[in-house]
């Protein structure tokens, strides 16, 4: 794939499990590039949140390689790494991962804290931000104010404020019920089309299935089928 | 400036914990503060009364003086000089002979030192104008101490008894003038005070002297005289400051222990339970050193909490006490304490107190912390145990 801004070549992860090893990838190849909307589906234990993982620079491969930007995630120094996941990737947990002593707003700034940006220059991105997600009337709540599709709303406007190239969505809906977890989906989607992100998911939801661009399905550690699938909302 | 905001948050939104700790570190931070500045206090003013009463800016001794030698004090004495005498007159000088006596009050025997001493002397405090030469009468000074062991108060009289220089036994009964009340124990424990001129008639010693009191920091040498600076004079009661500092470090070390100890609990606690914020840390961009600094602070920053606190209720205390004093009562101890001891808190004692506060803390908080380093973000993510 010409463009591609993610490419994993022979990529193979292994665990120490006691005095073995659990292998939890082989040999994936694979390329995103750049706007994808892509889901990682197979059941638990197939390698979904580890490749994400990879990817986000917060793991690195047993054997093969994975490059992210032109950056070896391998070599990448542990200040390199921080870097990479500072200024270009976002993170989306299942369960939210906001700071709970943070308001809305803090949480959604925190991302910006890092960078060398002026006090304005971060209110006005993480307004806009909040305002992608709805929820620039909750800017002073507190986490434990929010419901489950609130609190997933924030962990996007977390992840976008910085505008980066990449989101990674780890079971971005795994947590919510059938309303929010459309709502979730359309609301990426949006920045998708309008910001050209990057979205990689990893998820066996059904719900989810109906928004990706690009199906890849893993099984034990392994990609067992790649396609692009349109999308039909 | 990031870490301390955030150690701020986390530990405000920490709550009762937080506020434990603080409450703990803020009683050791006032007490240590409390405890050396009664020390201090206690210092300042047991040197200013010893100087004020006692040894003014130094003293010259005769070569065998030796206070704590009653075989020698008889003898140690010698004629002054006429160098010396012009700075009697000109009191830069104040001659003391001492010789020892015996005390006949209310028919009760008791050893006594003489002291005699220059009615018209402005160097030391001592009252000594009341022992202005009377032909009719042999007036005396005592200190509080003296009189209350001797059951004997102003214009009591009691026979005293002496050997002059030829070892002849004379005796007068002395009518007490006045009695003095000071801090200084040793100047007033089996001492009687008579006028310098008198005591050279009664033990037939003219212009003799045991020792001098210099009103003058600088120390002229004079022949036969050795000259004891103020550390040499005050060396008893510093020792005695120090062993009293130290002794209070016990205290002081348990109580910061006990503090320091919780902070360390809450730390360990954190880091167990705080793991997938640890991993969200990690994966919004930190490394994880930054982590541990942010850990580290936060620890830290109780100490700060704890100063901000202390301040609250410390302040009000220290002026309080300041005000008022501590009464010790009239403890006699054998070595200056005033009754009242007011304390001292230099800028000094309250910056170490707060260094030494805030650098315990942070390493108590550093040590647990130094585990993120070690944390894999993808396990912390999950809030595995690890």
């Amino acid at each position: 794939m010409e463009n591609a801004i993610i490419q994993l070549k022979n990529l193979t992860k292994r665990f120490p499990v006691g005095n073995g090893h659990f292998t939890a990838l082989t040999d994936i190849n694979l390329n995103f590039g750049k706007g994808e909307f892509t889901g990682l589906v197979g059941p638990s234990g197939s390698g979904k949140t580890t490749l994400l993982n990879i990817i986000g620079s917060l793991d690195v491969p047993s054997d093969g390689q994975a490059i992210v930007l032109d950056q070896s995630i391998a070599e990448l120094s542990q200040q390199q790494a921080a870097k990479l996941r500072n200024l270009h990737v976002g993170f989306i947990f299942q369960t939210y991962n906001l700071l709970p002593v943070y308001t809305v707003y803090e949480n959604v700034e925190f991302a910006l804290l890092l960078q060398k940006l002026s006090a304005a220059e971060r209110r006005k991105a993480v307004m806009q931000a909040l305002e992608w997600v709805g929820l620039t009337d909750k800017e002073k709540s507190k986490p434990s104010m929010l419901s489950g599709g609130e609190c997933q709303r924030v962990a996007i406007a977390r992840s976008m404020v910085k505008k980066p190239q990449i989101v990674l969505a780890d079971e971005p809906t795994a947590n919510l019920d059938s309303k929010n977890s459309h709502h979730i989906l359309q609301t990426m989607q949006k920045l998708n089309e309008e910001l050209g992100v990057t979205f990689l998911f990893s998820t066996h939801d059904e719900k989810v299935m109906q928004y990706l661009k690009r199906k890849v399905s893993l099984a034990d550690g392994k990609v067992v089928s790649d396609e692009y699938v349109g999308v039909n909302t | 400036m990031l870490a301390l905001k955030l150690a701020f948050k986390n530990l405000i939104g920490a709550g009762l914990r937080t506020w434990l700790n603080v409450s703990v570190l803020s009683f050791a931070f006032v007490l240590i503060i409390f405890y050396n500045g009664m020390i201090d206090g206690w210092n300042r003013q047991g040197r200013n009364d010893t100087q004020d009463w006692e040894i003014a800016q130094g003293q010259y001794w005769h070569p065998d003086y030796d206070k704590l030698d009653i075989y020698s004090i008889n003898t140690a004495h010698q004629r002054l000089s006429n160098e010396i005498n012009a700075h009697v007159k000109e009191e830069r000088l104040v001659p003391i002979l001492i010789q020892q006596a015996t005390a006949y009050p209310k028919g009760r025997m008791q050893s006594v030192l003489l002291k005699g001493i220059p009615y018209n002397q402005s160097v030391l405090e001592l009252p000594t104008e009341v022992l202005q030469y009377n032909e009719n009468k042999l007036s005396v000074l005592i200190g509080k101490r003296m009189a209350s062991s001797m059951h004997l108060g102003v214009n009591d009289q009691m026979l005293i008894r002496w050997r002059d220089k030829n070892g002849t036994f004379d005796a007068r009964t002395a009518t007490i003038a006045a009695v003095f009340n000071c801090d200084v124990a040793s100047i007033d424990n089996g001492q009687i005070y008579v006028d310098y001129e008198e005591m050279q008639n009664m033990m037939g010693l003219d212009n003799h002297a045991t020792l001098l009191v210099s009103s003058s920091e600088q120390a002229e040498p004079f022949m036969q005289w050795q000259f004891k600076n103020l550390d040499f004079l005050l060396a008893e009661l510093d020792q005695m400051i120090e062993s009293k500092k130290g002794g209070g470090i016990v205290l002081q070390g348990s109580l910061l222990l006990i503090a320091l100890l919780a902070i360390f609990d809450t730390q360990v606690l954190s880091i167990f339970r705080r793991q997938k914020e640890i991993g969200t840390y990690i994966a919004l961009g930190l490394t994880r050193q930054q982590v541990v600094g942010i850990f580290t602070v936060e620890g830290g920053a109780h100490s700060i909490l704890a100063a901000l606190v202390g301040a609250a209720y410390g302040i009000p205390f220290f002026l309080w006490l300041n005000a008022v004093g501590l009464s010790f009562g009239s403890v006699d101890m054998g070595i200056t304490v005033a009754e009242t001891i007011y304390p001292y808190y230099s800028f000094g004692l309250i910056i170490s107190t707060m260094l030494l506060v805030v650098s315990t803390a942070s390493i108590v908080s550093y040590i647990p912390a130094r585990k993120i380093a070690r944390m894999k973000p993808t396990d912390a993510l999950k809030g595995k145990l690890q």
